[in-house]
């Protein structure tokens, strides 16, 4: 039987070795940890310090480049921010008195371990996310990444992944309505499972995690707690420090947790109610470091101390002492401060929804956070110190001397198909290529029509949800990044990420307004990982500002590498967009209104460095990303939302990977119609059909509005080239002078890769 | 009077909203019915609607059956009240043992949403007067578990007493016998489906209107039935 | 041939929500006295003689089980 390690017990036994390294702190950050409280910490608080002193939750590595947000956020974004970086999630207002939030996170090592459950919690944690806003839920997106398509373990990691999702995502209600895909050779061993949610509510309903009140009580709600992922916190309940295997401590605990998505939908309902009786004072969602998190964060944000009596509690597990109690990542749970005379009203609500709830504390006038055990003191720390004041690291960064060999190694030389002949096969083998064809045997095992609000999803390019039932107020969102263009120049390969995100939310019709992200990179010890991150930080503050569009919060992953191999810079951005009416959106697919022009909005430039055509083709990846040009960016997207506004536009599909060719069969594929393209004379078919040049877009017009159209784009200065036209009544695809492609073949070809990958 | 219409909501029901909305689409009041309350609260109708009443762990169904509201909803189904269940709402009426058969794990293991084109086989019951017989129509499919399920007697049954409601035409999304979508009781009154009429009520948010016509048949029964 | 039975069962500190859902239905449909539910997969294997009992606990562990959440007993069951 181990002694309880009480706050007195440690005052008593100054010298008593600590397991502080197992538990991942450094000699400066334990004798830190010493120095704040003035003695050695107890078991439980040297739990609630390494885990909330982690990478993942503390963000030492990265917060020293937090001040690229700073510096590039002006009062004008501010001001549509109702709440931003810090919070739970970021919040903007998008008019008619509604506020929207959304948020995405990482669940990217627990997916690669148990696919299933590893993606499906990570649903479940950016959901309670955005609950701890005070807002609905209302749709989820998930930017994936892979290693290779026809690895093995691809084969494993993937389905699960993707059922995980469904199994969590769907059972909660959550339309899907966006996300990606996306296979590389680095992602093997370190997939990437984001997620992200939306939701929204009135703005006056918005609910931050702060304890305020003396006297009011901390009520804990959803599962019990047991030993999930406790991980490394259960050395402390070995009897030595060691974790001695044939001790009585626990050994070999799974840092798997397993999601229950029924109980989670029960915890969303529960907790709207319990908004809109207005009975909740503050909110916290416990994901990662779990009660530690949760109550320090509250008790830091408040104005006050804050008292929690552990043994409340309601466990799973047998014998759990106080620090694994304080360390359980349990799902399901959330936290609320409540005033006293509102405890019976929020128990009557938690039965209703028969959700186990349970005073476990309350504000007190102290400065700190005291936690009892059987009413032994076993943590007594000034919260911020937990929370908010962990170290800071000053990682070095450099850019890589190889990054010169890897810019000069351009794609020029490359043999590049000219005959009509080659220009054909290289089609049919670029649509069918695993980036991108067609991702209906992902997409089809999510939800996209629950809630009845859905107006965009997949395979379009962004997302786009009605709010409000009336007025058919709405919002968009798109997530981007193409790790190439990132690895070639992380400064540049950011700001196409945002720019293609941002354009993928104008291409549906909606105005771009704020931005989140999250940020996986390999290993932030390694100095050209850490140069790519500043880059990448930098490149997206700097552009949002020239947007004009806040970065409302964010997530960073690191360590995604394999020995000293790391992924792709991925940068993963998304941007969420507003929209006055959704019966305004524009679609993808073609052959909506008798008569269509195809018009090429945007300028074509030889620009293959990092494209789809030379990784598929050739297995290269050298030279330098196509340009970037935002102040473009956002006369595009002006002219795309006028267009939608005005009922110019019939459909609409922004050009990225895999360029025009993939752009226009997707189009024809989506829309069931025929299309002739007609190519510039006066420049290479190869490169107008597949450069990746960015700020382009093809629409559709009515021939009634193509007119009034180019004269906007004209008076505007946008180039736009008329690039074809819609053919309704045929069902093939012809590009004069280079083939024509039935539009079957094109469905075979574009369908049948993931299905024959994963059936 | 206007026909009331009750949507239940059970623990983990997800398309109740969907389903309140198909029902005011039709001109219909659209009353909220609370799993743990036996109380019908006057309708005319019930919708039993889609989710994963209680987790679906179990069996997709198996507990919701035996909650209050339906212990009254079972009772006044015998008396005549039409219902429709609708996925998870099928999957419980199977369990209630109101409509034989049962519903079972799509034959590629995966959860599947996909537009699926249906015909409608029967257009005498409650919810189908309204579409022309054998007309196609285009509905959303989604579920893990919609394979339907029974013995060669019974499917035999069900087809000559034309209780087959709903067929799938083109591919069977999920290995559902004879491509069976949804049934009938013997009267008419009860029809169960796997596809969701309830999302293809606006060409804006679902893939036609097509669903839209359930609805409109319940109107039109309710308003020829006697208050 | 033997016929040999596999149980497969969640570790016991991992959550299994579909025996907790059993379990919260039961007391509703008033059986009292049931103080926990657990959920598991039972498995029977018609298998040939040759099949040894490492092979056996490689087939348990490595596809029928899911090790990272799952614990496994498998039993030969004489006829």
């Amino acid at each position: 039987m181990t002694t309880l390690d009480t706050v007195k017990h440690a005052e008593s036994t100054p010298d008593l070795e600590q397991p502080w390294a197992e538990l991942g702190l450094k000699d400066d950050e334990y004798a830190r940890i010493r120095e704040i409280l003035g003695r050695r910490p107890t078991d439980a608080e040297l739990a609630m310090y390494s885990v909330m002193w982690s990478e993942h939750c503390s963000y030492k590595s990265s917060k020293v480049h937090w001040h690229y947000w700073k510096e590039n956020t002006t009062e004008e974004m501010r001001a549509k921010m109702l709440a931003g970086i810090g919070e739970n999630a970021g919040v903007v207002d998008i008019g008619d008195g509604w506020a929207v939030t959304f948020k995405v996170e990482s669940h990217n090592h627990p997916s690669y371990v148990e696919p299933y459950q590893g993606a499906a919690t990570g649903v479940g944690g950016i959901v309670r996310d955005i609950i701890a806003m005070g807002a609905r839920p209302l749709a989820v997106l998930d930017p994936l990444r892979f290693g290779a398509a026809d690895h093995p373990d691809t084969k494993r990691v993937l389905p699960g992944v993707v059922a995980g999702i469904g199994g969590y995502g769907n059972c909660l209600g959550l339309p899907n309505i966006g996300g990606e895909v996306v296979f590389d050779d680095t992602y093997q061993g370190n997939p990437l499972v984001n997620a992200m949610c939306i939701g929204a509510m009135r703005s006056e309903d918005l609910h931050l995690a702060h304890a305020t009140g003396v006297g009011n009580k901390v009520m804990l709600f959803g599962a019990r707690t047991g030993l999930d992922g406790i991980g490394g916190v259960s050395v402390l309940a070995s009897e030595t420090f060691s974790g001695d295997e044939s001790g009585t401590g626990r050994k070999k605990l799974p840092s798997v947790q397993v999601g229950d998505p029924f109980t989670e939908k029960v915890l969303i309902e529960c907790s709207l109610e319990l908004f809109r009786e207005g009975i909740v004072v503050g909110i916290q969602d416990l994901g990662g470091a779990g009660l530690s998190c949760a109550t320090s964060e509250l008790a830091s944000a408040g104005d006050g101390g804050m008292r929690v009596e552990l043994d409340q509690v309601p466990l799973r597990a047998e014998g759990m002492t106080p620090a694994e109690i304080l360390s359980s990542e349990s799902q399901e749970r959330m936290c609320a401060v409540v005033k006293p005379e509102d405890v019976e009203a929020f128990l009557r609500v938690c039965r209703k929804w028969d959700v186990i709830a349970t005073e476990i504390g309350e504000v007190t006038d102290g400065d700190n956070l005291v936690i009892t055990w059987h009413g032994e003191t076993v943590v007594d720390v000034p919260p911020r110190t937990v929370a908010h004041e962990g170290p800071e690291y000053h990682r070095p960064f450099a850019r890589p001397t190889e990054q010169d060999v890897l810019q000069s190694a351009t794609p020029d030389l490359l043999p590049r198909p000219s005959t009509p002949d080659e220009l054909r096969e290289t089609i049919l083998t670029m649509i069918a290529s695993p980036n991108l064809a067609s991702r209906e045997w992902v997409t089809q095992q999510y939800d996209r029509y629950v809630r009845g609000g859905t107006v965009l999803s997949q395979p379009c390019d962004s997302g786009m949800i009605r709010i409000d039932e009336e007025t058919g107020r709405g919002v968009a969102a798109a997530t981007d990044c193409n790790g190439r263009f990132v690895k070639l120049d992380p400064y540049t390969g950011t700001q196409l990420a945002l720019a293609e995100a941002y354009r993928n939310v104008a291409t549906g019709g909606a105005t771009p307004l704020a931005v989140t992200n999250c940020l996986n990179f390999g290993s932030p010890e390694d100095p050209g990982v850490m140069w790519q991150f500043e880059q990448a930080v930098k490149g997206l503050a700097e552009g949002c500002r020239e947007l004009g569009i806040p970065v409302t919060g964010g997530n960073v992953s690191f360590y995604n590498q394999t020995g000293d191999t790391a992924i792709l810079p991925t940068p993963v951005v998304g941007v969420l967009g507003v929209i006055d009416d959704v019966r305004r959106r524009i679609p993808t697919g073609i052959g909506n209104e008798a008569g269509e022009s195809l018009l090429l909005l945007g300028e074509t430039r030889d620009e293959f460095g990092g494209s789809e055509w030379a990784h598929v083709v050739h297995g290269h990846l050298g030279g330098t990303p196509p340009q970037v040009d935002l102040a473009r960016e956002k006369l595009l997207a002006d002219i795309l939302v006028a267009g939608s506004r005005d009922g110019m536009i019939s459909a609409a599909h922004d050009l990225s990977e895999g360029g025009l060719a993939q752009t226009i069969v997707e189009m024809a594929l989506i829309g069931q119609t025929g299309a002739r393209l007609v190519l510039d004379p006066d420049m290479d078919p190869f490169v107008q059909l597949f450069s990746e040049s960015a700020g382009r877009v093809l629409v559709a017009v009515p021939r009634s509005e193509e007119l009034r159209f180019t004269e906007l784009c004209g008076a505007r200065g946008l180039p736009w080239r008329k690039t074809g036209v819609v053919v309704p009544e045929s069902d093939a695809l012809e590009i004069q002078d280079v083939a024509t492609l039935p539009l079957e073949e094109l469905r075979t070809a574009w369908e049948g890769t993931l299905p024959a990958l994963f059936d | 009077m206007t026909a009331k219409v009750g949507v239940i909501t059970f623990p983990g029901t997800l398309d109740d909203v969907d389903a309140a909305r198909a029902v005011t689409y039709a001109d219909i009041e659209a009353v909220s019915l609370w799993h743990g309350d036996a109380d019908l609260k006057g309708v005319d109708a019930v919708v039993v609607p889609g989710g994963f009443s209680y987790g679906d762990y179990l069996r997709a169904g198996a507990i919701a059956r035996f909650a209050p509201v339906m212990g009254s909803v079972i009772d006044a189904a015998r008396n005549g009240m039409p219902v429709l269940g609708i996925c998870n709402g099928f999957q419980i009426l199977c369990e209630a043992g109101l409509l034989p058969g049962a519903l079972v794990r799509n034959h590629k293991l995966h959860f599947v949403c996909r537009d699926q084109w249906l015909r409608v086989e029967n257009t005498s019951t409650a919810w189908t007067t309204r579409y022309e017989p054998s007309a196609e129509i285009l509905i959303p499919v989604k579920n893990g578990e919609g394979a339907y399920m029974a013995d060669e007697p019974t499917l035999d049954a069900l087809e000559g007493d034309d209780r087959v409601v709903f067929r799938y035409v083109g591919s069977n999304p999920n290995g559902s016998r004879r491509d069976i979508a949804g049934i009938t009781d013997p009267t008419g009154r009860i029809v169960g489906l796997m596809p969701h009429p309830e999302h293809a009520i606006d060409a804006l948010t679902g893939p036609s209107d097509d669903g839209l016509g359930m609805f409109l048949s319940a109107l039109d029964a309710l308003q020829g039935a006697p208050a | 041939m033997a016929k040999v039975v596999v149980d497969v069962m969640p570790k016991p500190e991992i959550l299994d929500p579909q025996g907790q859902a059993v379990a919260r239905a039961l007391p509703r449909l008033g059986f009292d006295g049931v103080a926990d539910v657990r959920q598991g997969k039972h498995f029977e294997l018609e298998v040939d003689d040759s099949v040894d009992d490492a092979t056996l606990a490689k087939i348990a562990e490595g596809f029928l089980s899911n090790p990272v959440i799952e614990d496994f007993v498998v039993r030969r069951v004489s006829e």
